[in-house]
């Protein structure tokens, strides 16, 4: 099937263009590191986005709420480590 | 739907909620320093795509509230008409910009892109260059040029006063002193030309050096430069000046990157700068040989002393052979016969030109001569024999030439005869190399470079730097959407790189092309308004240029013009900064010409709110009180007035200091000064209304004292201001002031002036409508003179005086009431004038709408319905609807009281429905769809049937639009009446109706239909099922209509008519119809099945409908599958009930091979699963899932789009995870097209629903270093 001039600009063609504006969207050159540091972050995200999770968390770790918080954003900063050296072949 | 499940009640409220809050969430905030601070409210929010579309809201406001609606999917209510296929047609108005213009506008092109000045800000104490123009320089330009002006006038005047010396004298001596008369001036004229002369020598010595030139000057004197224009070749022997003006004064060009090359660059001018030097370089170049002109252009001379030696050229001087090098000598745009090869050469090109060109280059090419290969090939190779020509013979082809050729008297030393070059095809235009877009002829003169095919890498650096941007460019104006969206981003990218002066040197001569349209010209500013953004500082000595191109814009008709203008002077002030932009704007407050200061005054007030009113308070208070000359005065205190106008009441904190710095200019000995100081206050006043009275104390005084000396045009601007002043006061002054202000206005009244009566009008409108003033005073002190002075037929002739003199009057009686201002005018209603008639009418209409009749006594009321009576009848004119509208307004709001009457008007609309004029009949018809509300309420229903039948028998109307009234009119009384009492019966109606379903014309249509829809929604009984099912075969076809009306309310039909009968009659005849071919057809069937399902419940529709699925046929079985598409959209939560019994059909129909089977099933699914999330259906939705998925690595655009919407859809339904744990086996997939279809759908989960997916993520593995488990979810406490 062609490729009519009119379908080159509809929403199909820019879907992925448009994903890509958002942080945490994948795409299909990603590795395990690279999808493991955005469902850390989100997840550590969540945790601080949902009150409850939180205090949940802080009753299990024996730790106040806001020391949680605390924690958690600071994992996101490096959530899994330095990246692994690229073995480019 | 009024049993619907607590359970779903509750889903349904949950969701609304939910819409709430993304709603408040996605709010659109509000960009204050575009808009301004006005409230947001006042804008149009959304532009109509079409109008169709607003008759359409108003047809389904009513339609909501007659019809209980039904709804059909927007996409397919919109999908039908192809109403913008004429749009194609090369018909449409035409897109440039010229041909909206005023002469007022078009002056714009009058104005010159002055070269670039210096920038004192980057070169520091340094000493400018002497090529480069500093502010004094151009100060100083400004102020030789007023004083030229002056000089003329003075001269103009004293030449007249001669001439009527001369006229008395030759009253006197009789013939004799005719001769005298015409000597004198001639005498005159050439002393100056002497004057001039010596002049011109002390001044060139005393600057030879400086650049003091005129470069900015408009040629507006005419007569003077008139000397340039003799030595057109064409023109030779004409020694006697003419009264015209040369082509080369008029038309100021913006750029001729040609010409600008040989340009002797003394005056250190870039090359692409010196646009406008026409006259100054044209004229060597065209004859050399005539002694230019001396005083104008003296200091141009005085620039080139290195080419010329001599301050004078002489005939031998010719620099037409060092100025161009190379360059094919080329006459002017008014030589006879152009060559063609000057396409990109010239100044210029008007579309008139150049068709005028090809015309001649066509003719050219059918007389050419015949070539010897063309010659053998007509004549038979024996008997004829070859002669040479004479040694002496050269061809000469075109006339021009021809004259260019001979000898003259002078000579024309020098000139070469071009070599034509056959091969080239002008007017066809070459083929743009390497991917540029398609050139316009009038692109040749800028973009013409880019067609030579010279080698790149021979040319200077900066000559590739500008066919870069040249490229660029012309993408950007040409190009299509992508070749413009990147040539725009490298413009943007490389804007430093390239420079300023390159980049606006090409920039804004397009911007000054007569033929530029809209679009191109939106395109081209938005290059700039980016390239401002990058250049910054940089962008300093090209101010004034850009304003030169962009202020125009601030007076254009178009709205986003003007915003668009706006943005990019609020931009260029940011970047360039005050100073700058003061220093570029200062020479032109005082410009002579008053275009420059309207649109310079205008600029200044886009910088003032750019930068703050505060940071340029200084400047205005100096300007304003300047002494040097009164259009500085007036063109600051103008910036005031365009200051409130643009930031509205953002004024106010700086309402007082605005004020003190124009209030003196109501003294000034100038009265335009005078003026606009008045109309500058009205501006303040009304912009900052209510508030900020305080501020106005001090000019108070002048104003009301103003208004006792001054007269016309002086008074109109102080009472406006007063009128605008006064509502701001309270109710004690305004009442006070008022009075003062009163017998001025009063004696005005009487003034001839339109202007003035406009004015005073207004103001009486805004003193009237003010707290204080008592409705007595109005009573016994204005009305009795308004009356008198303004009620008249004179002004009924004026359509803005006469709206203005009805408001004013609607405003009066607001505060006087209806019996008054009725009672005065209403024996006007048989006033013999029409158009006064109609004004007292719309009066009228107002003034009773607003505020009742119940203030009408018996007496006005005989004489209102008498007059309104006459009125009607008598009306002959065309836009009659004021007539229509002021009977209606009058009749219902008298109500009841107008029993007695009602004999006499149904008699009158009787007569007039058998008027011969359709126009009559017309109007006739649509007075009853207006009164038959209060007919109802005076008890007349007799009255009302025998309407009823009297229109019945009128429904073979040939007339279209008469016929739609009467229908309308019918419908009015079958509403009014009921469908029992109604006559004609509804059984003899109804079947009258069924053949005029077919008529075409729109409006018979919409209110056929509405007719209609109202019968078999509350009266279907009274007729026969077989005549519903007739009219059920006319609905199909009206779904096609172009009108949405239309199609909505034939949609809302099928369902009342499908209630009435039973569905399965009308279900028979839908489902036939999808067997037809024509797929807008099937499409409108496909609708009308949903709707009948969702009006008799989806039980009686869907065995049959599925049922025919098994129809082995293409268009049957999807437009079943449409079918069910929209009928689980309208029936939302219904649908829970019905999954379990189409599933069978969906799995057959999303594994069928043909494409669209599986396209519509998806969106089937996609509605079900959206109407049905949260109702427990999951196992039969994953269950359908698992037949969605296999389908999206399709990639026709419109399967895609389904199944992705199906799994969105599935999404809502299901759940995140659910999809999740689909969607994880293929992101890691070895083959890459799978990796990017499964990464794409994760990605649209993902953004739908991030925070679900965080406890459905998979638990992954450490790997060394890394951590990738998540501990905190395996917590328990």
């Amino acid at each position: 099937m062609d490729i009519k001039a009119s379908d080159r600009f509809n929403i199909n063609s820019q879907l992925e263009h448009l994903q890509a504006k958002y942080v945490g969207t994948g795409h299909a050159d990603l590795n395990r590191f690279e999808w493991a540091v955005n469902i850390q972050r989100d997840s550590y995200a969540s945790y601080v986005g949902h009150y409850p999770m939180l205090a949940y968390f802080a009753i299990a770790e024996n730790e106040s709420i806001g020391r949680e918080r605390y924690n958690f954003m600071q994992k996101m900063l490096l959530p899994c480590g330095l990246p692994p050296e690229r073995e480019d072949d | 739907m009024a049993s619907l499940d607590p359970e779903i009640a509750k889903t349904q409220d949950e969701r609304k909620k939910m819409e709430q809050e993304l709603a408040s969430l996605s709010s659109l905030t509000y960009d204050t320093e575009l808009y301004g601070n006005n409230r947001r409210e006042d804008y149009v929010q959304s532009i109509p795509v079409d109008d169709d579309e607003d008759n359409a809201d108003v047809m389904d406001n009513e339609v909501a509230r007659k019809l209980a609606s039904y709804t059909a999917p927007k996409s397919l209510l919109k999908e039908m008409p192809g109403a913008g296929a004429d749009l194609d047609t090369g018909f449409g108005k035409s897109q440039r910009i010229i041909d909206r213009e005023d002469d007022y506008r078009r002056r714009r092109l009058d104005r010159v892109i002055s070269p670039a000045r210096h920038d004192a800000f980057q070169m520091g104490d340094k000493t400018p260059d002497v090529g480069t123009r500093t502010y004094a320089d151009v100060m100083r330009d400004e102020a030789l040029r007023r004083e030229k002006e002056e000089t003329l006038r003075a001269i103009a005047k004293k030449k007249k006063e001669e001439e009527e010396q001369k006229k008395e004298l030759e009253e006197e001596k009789g013939a004799g002193g005719g001769v005298a008369t015409q000597a004198q001036p001639s005498q005159k004229r050439r002393n100056r030309w002497d004057q001039s002369q010596d002049q011109q020598g002390d001044e060139s010595i005393a600057k030879k050096a400086k650049s003091s030139s005129d470069w900015d000057m408009p040629d507006s004197t005419p007569g003077i430069g008139r000397w340039d224009a003799t030595p057109t070749p064409g023109r030779l022997g004409d020694a006697t000046p003419s009264a015209r003006r040369n082509r080369w004064d008029e038309t100021p060009t913006p750029n001729r990157a040609n010409d600008s090359d040989s340009t002797p660059a003394a005056g250190g001018v870039t090359p692409g700068a010196t646009p406008a030097g026409m006259t100054w370089d044209a004229t060597p170049k065209l004859s050399g040989m005539a002694t230019p002109t001396p005083k104008r252009q003296r200091s141009r001379w005085d620039e080139t002393p290195a080419t010329m030696g001599s301050a004078t050229p002489m005939a031998g001087a010719t620099p037409s052979a060092a100025m161009t090098p190379g360059v094919t000598p080329v006459g002017g745009v008014d030589m006879a016969t152009p060559t063609p090869g000057q396409i990109n050469m010239r100044g210029p090109l008007t579309p008139e030109q150049y068709n005028l060109m090809r015309w001649e280059k066509d003719i050219e090419e059918r007389n050419r001569p015949l070539t010897d290969e063309e010659l053998d090939s007509m004549f038979p190779s024996e008997g004829y024999k070859i002669l040479d020509p004479p040694a002496s013979y050269v061809p000469i082809r075109t006339p021009a030439r021809k004259l260019l050729a001979t000898p003259t008297p002078i000579g024309t030393p020098l000139y070469q005869i071009p070599v034509e070059d056959r091969t080239q095809q002008f007017d066809v235009g070459k083929e743009p190399a390497n991917g540029l877009p398609y050139m316009k002829p009038e692109d040749y003169q800028y973009f013409g470079v880019l067609l030579n095919e010279e080698n790149e890498e021979e040319l200077s650096p900066d000559e590739q730097k500008e066919r870069k941007i040249m490229k660029l460019l012309l993408k950007v104006k040409n190009g299509t959407p992508p070749q413009r969206k990147t040539a725009l981003r490298q413009l943007t990218d490389k804007a430093r790189e390239f420079g300023a002066g390159p980049l606006f040197n090409q920039i804004l001569p397009l911007l000054m092309q007569p033929t530029l349209e809209d679009q191109e010209r939106h395109l081209l500013v938005k290059v700039i308004d980016r390239v401002l953004y990058k250049l910054d500082e940089l962008v300093r000595p090209f101010v004034h240029k850009i304003l030169v191109v962009i202020e125009p814009l601030l007076i254009d008709e178009d709205y986003y013009a003007r915003v668009e203008g706006r943005e990019i002077i609020s931009n260029l002030s940011k970047a360039a900064g005050l100073a700058t932009m003061i220093a570029a704007m200062r020479p032109d407050i005082d410009n002579i010409d008053e275009y420059v200061r309207n649109t310079t005054a205008r600029a200044f007030s886009v910088v003032a709110s750019a930068l703050g009113i505060p940071a340029l308070l200084p400047f205005l208070k100096a300007v304003c009180q300047s002494k040097k000359s009164w259009q500085a005065r007036h063109t600051g205190i103008k910036i005031v007035q365009q200051i409130a106008i643009l930031i509205g009441c953002a004024v106010l904190p700086h309402l007082r200091s605005l004020v003190e710095i124009i209030e003196h200019g109501l003294n000034d000995e100038n009265q335009k000064v005078r003026t606009i100081t008045a109309l500058s206050l009205a501006a303040l006043a009304e912009a900052s209304a209510p508030y900020g009275i305080e501020s106005f104390d001090s000019v108070l005084k002048p104003l009301w004292k103003g208004i006792r000396s001054h007269r016309g045009k002086v008074l109109a601007a102080f009472l406006k201001a007063i009128g605008f002043i006064i509502p701001l006061m309270d109710a004690l002054y305004a009442s006070y002031y008022t009075k003062e202000v009163m017998f001025i206005l009063i004696r005005e009244f009487q003034s001839p002036d339109e202007e003035m009566k406009k004015i005073v009008l207004k103001v009486v409108k805004q003193c009237v409508s003010t707290e204080g003033v008592e409705a007595d005073y109005i009573r016994s002190d204005i009305l009795p003179e308004f009356f008198k002075n303004f009620w008249v037929r004179r002004m009924a002739l004026d359509r803005r005086n006469y709206k203005q003199l009805v408001e004013t009057t609607v405003e009066i009686a607001n505060k006087v009431g209806v019996a008054d201002i009725v009672g005065r005018i209403v024996e006007d209603l048989k006033d013999e004038s029409e158009p006064y008639r109609r004004m007292v009418m719309e009066t009228i209409e107002k003034v009773v709408t607003n505020l009742g009749a119940s203030d009408i006594d018996a007496r006005l009321e005989e004489l209102l319905i008498d007059g309104i009576l006459y009125a009607f009848q008598e009306q002959t004119s065309d836009d009659a609807n004021v007539m229509l509208n002021g009977f209606g307004a009058v009749v219902n709001a008298l109500g009841q009281r107008v029993k007695p009457y009602l004999p006499q008007i149904c008699g009158t609309i009787k007569w007039r429905l058998n008027n011969k004029s359709a126009k009559v009949r017309q109007q006739a018809a649509d007075l009853i769809s207006r009164i038959a509300v209060v007919m109802k309420q005076c008890g007349e229903e007799q009255l009302m049937g025998h309407l009823g039948v009297v229109l019945y028998e009128y429904l073979g109307e040939e007339y279209p639009e008469v016929l739609g009234s009467i229908l309308g009119a019918l419908k009015a009384i079958v509403n009014v009446i009921g469908m029992t009492k109604m006559t004609p019966p509804i059984k003899d109606l109804l079947p009258r109706l069924t053949p005029i379903l077919k008529n075409r014309h729109e409006k018979v249509q919409e209110n056929c239909i509405d007719l209609v829809g109202r019968i078999a929604d509350r009266g279907a009984e009274f007729v026969a099922a077989k005549e519903w099912m007739r009219i059920c075969f006319e609905l199909l076809e009206m779904l096609k209509a172009h009108k949405k009306g239309i199609r909505r309310a034939t949609v809302n039909t099928f369902g009342y008519i499908a209630k009435a009968i039973g569905p399965q009659d009308v279900l028979a005849t839908l489902l036939n119809n999808l067997k037809v071919q024509e797929r807008q057809n099937r499409v409108c069937t496909t609708v009308a099945i949903a709707i009948v399902a969702e009006t008799c419940s989806p039980f009686t529709v869907l065995p049959a409908l599925m049922n025919e699925y098994r129809v082995p046929e293409l268009n049957v079985q999807n437009g079943v599958l449409k079918s069910l598409s929209f009928l689980f959209e309208y029936i939302g939560e219904m649908g829970k009930d019905y999954i379990y019994a189409v599933t069978p059909l969906l799995e057959d129909a999303l594994m069928d091979r043909d494409l669209v089977h599986r396209q519509t099933a998806a969106s089937a699914v996609k509605h079900m699963a959206l109407g049905v999330a949260g109702l427990g259906c999951e196992d039969a939705l994953v269950h359908l899932m698992n037949y969605v998925w296999p389908n999206i690595f399709e990639t026709s655009p419109h399967v895609i789009n389904a199944v992705t919407e199906a799994i969105e859809g599935m999404r809502v339904a299901l759940g995140a995870a659910a999809i999740l744990n689909y969607c994880l086996q293929g992101l890691f997939h070895p083959a890459r097209k799978v990796r990017e279809v499964y990464w794409k759908i994760y990605n649209s989960l993902y953004i739908g629903a991030q925070d679900a997916l965080v406890a459905a993520y998979p638990t992954l593995e450490d790997e060394g270093e890394n951590v990738y488990s998540r501990p905190e979810l395996t917590m328990f406490v």
